[in-house]
Formats: structure tokens, C-alpha cells, sequence
């Protein structure tokens, strides 16, 4: 008995830890360079990302509240969760038209990138922290802490390194994050969220929606309750009404390169707090 | 056992299947944006909103009445609620900050939540919380009596808190998760109206099983027998794990089917609830901006 009927998987998105249809019901096909059918993947709404915004805040505190030292245990278990995954994501990868060598290559940076920046986890407070001099009898400190909720358009080239690249800064201080994959990259992106969901980290910390990004990025601009967004692979024609909404409650926009590794990427998610405290006598 | 005081009152059964089929569908019905305004805005006046907790304090009241009577300080459109619902403590001093806004008191009276306690005590609770200033008065039915099979006793205690009541409205709380099952739900609310409720009420918030649409339905259809039997109409409220707008059209979709657009008033249906305004808000705020707000937009409670 030859001929095991191949069963395909059919990518949803990753809200909260779970993997719901997009609430429309829509649906994009992915097919590789040769025009071959890979996969049916979600097409995300506006009340997806409503969700996911949701998901993404009451998860918020929570994950900001563990210990550094915790937040960096959970990235590197991603990282070994994601070196055991190594062949699926080169085969993902080279659906997307892309050589053996290279994809083999782009996985093995991705691994490295998410374990270096867990290793960032109790680090970037030391680096990036500061005690400032100041005419008074008053310690004066300045220390970074979470911008909250962050939306992230993801690069789409390199796919899986430029989402190691945006992602594992962003969540590695305590924010959490909603990321809007292009097209290009769904099937990167939800594979990753397999990986996500088998390596502890807490439901909502990481939310994944698919689809239509720039149809979804003026609801995250003009989201009350989004804190940052990050444009890194964003249209470059946004609409400008979209930009002057992202002004009314202050978020961060941020811009970033698809393969860059320094703190001052984390840095572009943090919020800088500074305290005065009285020197005793 | 005594014979029953209080004249036969029939109670059709209930087909659980039917009944939790219908409430289903009643709850996925779309809502045009059209319409949501005005179901948003409706279901704010239909609000009692509530504050229960050991660690009230008059200030707290204080600031629930101003939310009560303003719910959204920067747009004066939205209309005020229609009760706040205190413990009997905090009556007077939530008549005190409502006086005069058009929003009532509503105080939960008679040992709430477990209603076990001397009768003598629960009518002197809900005389006292009438006296300073409740227009509305809480009061939950005697489960122990009701799981007893002493109908009589629940009929009478009902009767008796009513007359207590004077010129208040007296809502009977029937903590449907305490009854076990639609038929008893259904017979107390038959109960509750035949001893003199003006409201029936589902729970009380304080345990874990919330009022569910199903119950609802269960007791809006008691609520149509008993109008059709006796031709006075009973108020319906909503209460316990109500949080979401959409929570709260679900009701209004389900009042409006089974009793009828006259119930869709303050006079007879209420919503009680605490965090559900903040949301109703959110949900306003973004049908005039278009746009997601967040709970840094509305006031803590």
C-alpha cells in the first residue's frame, strides 16, 4: 500500500496563543516561484488586529513583570525550538525561490540573532541606563523600560532573519507585539509562530496576522491603544492622514534595517524613565 | 409542608434545546452600524450602574454617580444611566449626588447576596435603604426555601419585601446559577411575579455562574406568560459577567424579539453592570472617530 495522501496545512493567524481564522473569513493563496499552490494562508481584518491588539495588551504586563533573566530564557528556548525546526524553514524558504546554501544560511543567522538578543535580556538595562550628574543632593537615574504594545510591519527580504531581526528586539525588554507579515512572508511568519507556541512564550506576548498589511497599518496608526509601530517594512506611501492619527496618543514610529543586530534597535522600543531620589544623610 | 398561599399559577415547561438554540441565534445576529449607535445609547440608559464591594467607600460612590449622570465627561450626547446600584450603606450618599440628574438609586437590600436572614431583618434592611433615598430596591430570592420546595415561604417573603418596598421598585434576584436548571427558573420567576416583583433580576455577580442569554430568554419567556395571563407587564435585568458591547446588544436583540419593542425602555429592562460602560464608550468613540480607542481613554472605576 504505496500513494500516503499528503496532508497540507492550511495557515491560519496566532492571537493570544491561539490559532483562530481571520474573522472575515477571507483567504489569500501562497504559491511558490513556479506558480505551484503552497498553501491557503489568512487574510486578517480590521477586528483581527482589533483582537490581536487586545491579545497583545493583557499580555502586557504580565510579560514585562517577569525577570529579565526569565524574558531571556524564553528567546533562547525559541531559538533551540527554532534550530530543531531547521529543515522545515529551509524547505519554506526555498519555496520562496531561494538556494539551498542561502536558505541554509538565512535559518542558521535567524537562530543566532534570536540568541544573541536573549542574551540582550539583562544586559540593555546596564547599557543603555544611566546615573546622571546633578546639581542637587539627589541620586538621578535614567532607566529604559517597555514602550507597551508594539505593531510591527516585518521586512518581507529576508523573511525569517529580517522577523528575527525586528521581533526578538521588541519583545525582549517586555513589550509585546502584533506583527503584520506581508504576503511574501505568511508562510515564514506562521511557520514561526509554530515555534513561538511551543517555546513558552506566553499567549499574546507575540500575535502574527497575515494579509493585507498596508490595508491594516492605518487601523494600527490610528490605534488608541498601540504604543509603538514599527514602519521597517512598511509601503512607503502611507497615507498621511494615517501618520497625523499615529500623532494623537504620541506612538512611537520606528524605522530599522531587516538585518541590523545592535542594542540601539532594542533601544528603539524602550521608553527612557528618570528618577530623582534623595541622598540620605 | 403548607398549602400553597398564594393562587395556582401555571409554568409551561421549557425545551432546553429550543431555548438555548434560539438564544444562540439571537445572539449572532449582525447589528448594522446604522443601528449601533442607537442600541449603544439605549443600552447606556438601561445601565444600573454598579458598584458592590466590601471596600466602597462614599467617595467611590461619589465618583460612580458623576460617571453615572455624565458617562463621558468630554461628550455630552451620551445619556446618563438609568440607576446606580449600591449596597444600603451608600444610599444616601449616592441620593445625595444624584439628586435632581433624573438617575435613580437602586440599593441591593435583604442580607444580598445569600438572603439568609430573619425576614424581619431583610424588610428593616430594605425600610432603612427606602427611607434614605432608594427609588429601587434589590433583593435576592430565598434559594434555600425555593430548593426546599417551600414555594410558599419564597411567595410570602417576596410579598412581604414588596410591601417593605412602598412606593421602591422591588427587583427580585433569582441567581439562576444557584437553581439548577431552566425549569426551575422558570417556575421562580413565575413565583417572583405573582408575589408583586416589578423586576426579575438573574444573579447577583457574586458567584461564578453569570447570567447566560439562555437564562434570559428562559425568564423573558416566563416574563410574556405571565403578562399574557394577568396583563401586567414585568421589568427584566440582566445582571453578573456582562462586560462587552456586544454582550449587551445580545440582550437588547433578545428583549426586543420575545417581549416586544415596549420592553426596550428603562421601565422595563435593565443592564447591570460596571465595566460594561467603558466599553459601550470605547465602542462609541469609535463609531464618531473611526478609530480603536483604549482603556487609557476612559476613567478607571
Amino acid at each position: 500500500m504505496g500513494g500516503h495522501l499528503p496532508v497540507n496545512k492550511t495557515f491560519k493567524l496566532f492571537i493570544g496563543g491561539a490559532f483562530p481564522r481571520s474573522e472575515s473569513g477571507h483567504t489569500f493563496q501562497l504559491r511558490s516561484d513556479d506558480g505551484r499552490l503552497l498553501a491557503n494562508a489568512a487574510r486578517a481584518s480590521r477586528k483581527d488586529l482589533r483582537e490581536a491588539v487586545r491579545a497583545a495588551r493583557s499580555a502586557q504586563a504580565g510579560w514585562a513583570g517577569r525577570t529579565a533573566y526569565n524574558r531571556g530564557q524564553v528567546l533562547y528556548r525559541v531559538a533551540e525550538m527554532l534550530d530543531a525546526r531547521r529543515d522545515e524553514f529551509v524547505a519554506v524558504l526555498r519555496d520562496g525561490g531561494r538556494s539551498d546554501e542561502s536558505a541554509r544560511n538565512e535559518v542558521e543567522q535567524a537562530v543566532d540573532r534570536w540568541v544573541w538578543y536573549a542574551g540582550w535580556a539583562d544586559k540593555v538595562h546596564q547599557v543603555l541606563g544611566t546615573v546622571n550628574p546633578v546639581a542637587g543632593p539627589f541620586f538621578n537615574f535614567t532607566y529604559p523600560e517597555p514602550t507597551g504594545v508594539v505593531v510591527q510591519a516585518v521586512p518581507d527580504d529576508p523573511p525569517l532573519l529580517g522577523l528575527a531581526s525586528r521581533l526578538a528586539p521588541a519583545i525582549v525588554t517586555g513589550n509585546t507585539s502584533v506583527v503584520l507579515a506581508g504576503e511574501a512572508a505568511a508562510l515564514v511568519a506562521m511557520s514561526l509562530a509554530e515555534v513561538l507556541t511551543t517555546s513558552d512564550v506566553p499567549g499574546g506576548v507575540v500575535n502574527i496576522l497575515t494579509g493585507d498589511r498596508a490595508g491594516l497599518l492605518p487601523w494600527a496608526l490610528g490605534h488608541l491603544d498601540v504604543n509603538a509601530v514599527d514602519l521597517s517594512g512598511a509601503p512607503a506611501d502611507l497615507p498621511d492622514e494615517a501618520l497625523a492619527d499615529a500623532a494623537e496618543n504620541v506612538k512611537r514610529l520606528v524605522h530599522g534595517d531587516a538585518t541590523a543586530a545592535s542594542p540601539s534597535v532594542i533601544a528603539q522600543f524602550l521608553e527612557m524613565k528618570t528618577v530623582w531620589h534623595p541622598i540620605g544623610r | 409542608m403548607n398549602a400553597p398561599t398564594y393562587a395556582p399559577i401555571r409554568t409551561t415547561s421549557v425545551d432546553q434545546m429550543g431555548l438555548e438554540a434560539r438564544a444562540d441565534e439571537l445572539g449572532s445576529r449582525s447589528i448594522k452600524t446604522s443601528s449601533k449607535r442607537a442600541a449603544l445609547h439605549l443600552a447606556v440608559r438601561c445601565i444600573d450602574l454598579t458598584t458592590l464591594e466590601g471596600a466602597d467607600t462614599p467617595g467611590k460612590v461619589a465618583s460612580l454617580c458623576r460617571k453615572a449622570t455624565r458617562p463621558d465627561a468630554t461628550n455630552p450626547g451620551i445619556p446618563p444611566v438609568a440607576a446606580v446600584c449600591v449596597y444600603p450603606e451608600m444610599v444616601a450618599h449616592a441620593a445625595s449626588a444624584v439628586a435632581g440628574t433624573g438617575v435613580a438609586v437602586a440599593s441591593v437590600a435583604g442580607a444580598f447576596p445569600s438572603g439568609l436572614s430573619d425576614l424581619d431583618v431583610r424588610t428593616d434592611d430594605i425600610r432603612c435603604a427606602v427611607a434614605d433615598g432608594a427609588d429601587e430596591i434589590d433583593i435576592v430570592l430565598n434559594r434555600s426555601a425555593f430548593l426546599s420546595g417551600d414555594l410558599s415561604t419564597v411567595h410570602d417573603e417576596v410579598a412581604a419585601s414588596k410591601e417593605a418596598c412602598g412606593d421602591a421598585h422591588l427587583k427580585v434576584i433569582l441567581e439562576t446559577g444557584e437553581l439548577g436548571g431552566y425549569e426551575p427558573v422558570r417556575r421562580a420567576s413565575m413565583l417572583a411575579m405573582a408575589a408583586g416583583a416589578d423586576f426579575i433580576k438573574t444573579s447577583t455577580g457574586k458567584i461564578p455562574k453569570a447570567a447566560t442569554p439562555a437564562m434570559a430568554l428562559c425568564m423573558a419567556e416566563a416574563i410574556r406568560e405571565y403578562a399574557h395571563q394577568t396583563g401586567r407587564a414585568v421589568g427584566f435585568k440582566a445582571a453578573g459577567g456582562i462586560r462587552t458591547s456586544k454582550q449587551a446588544w445580545h440582550y437588547l436583540v433578545l428583549m426586543g424579539e420575545t417581549l416586544g419593542p415596549e420592553w426596550l425602555t428603562p421601565d422595563r429592562f435593565r443592564l447591570g453592570a460596571s465595566s460594561l460602560l467603558n466599553d459601550i464608550l470605547l465602542q462609541l468613540g469609535r463609531l464618531d472617530s473611526g478609530r480603536y480607542g483604549g482603556p487609557d481613554y476612559v476613567t478607571l472605576d
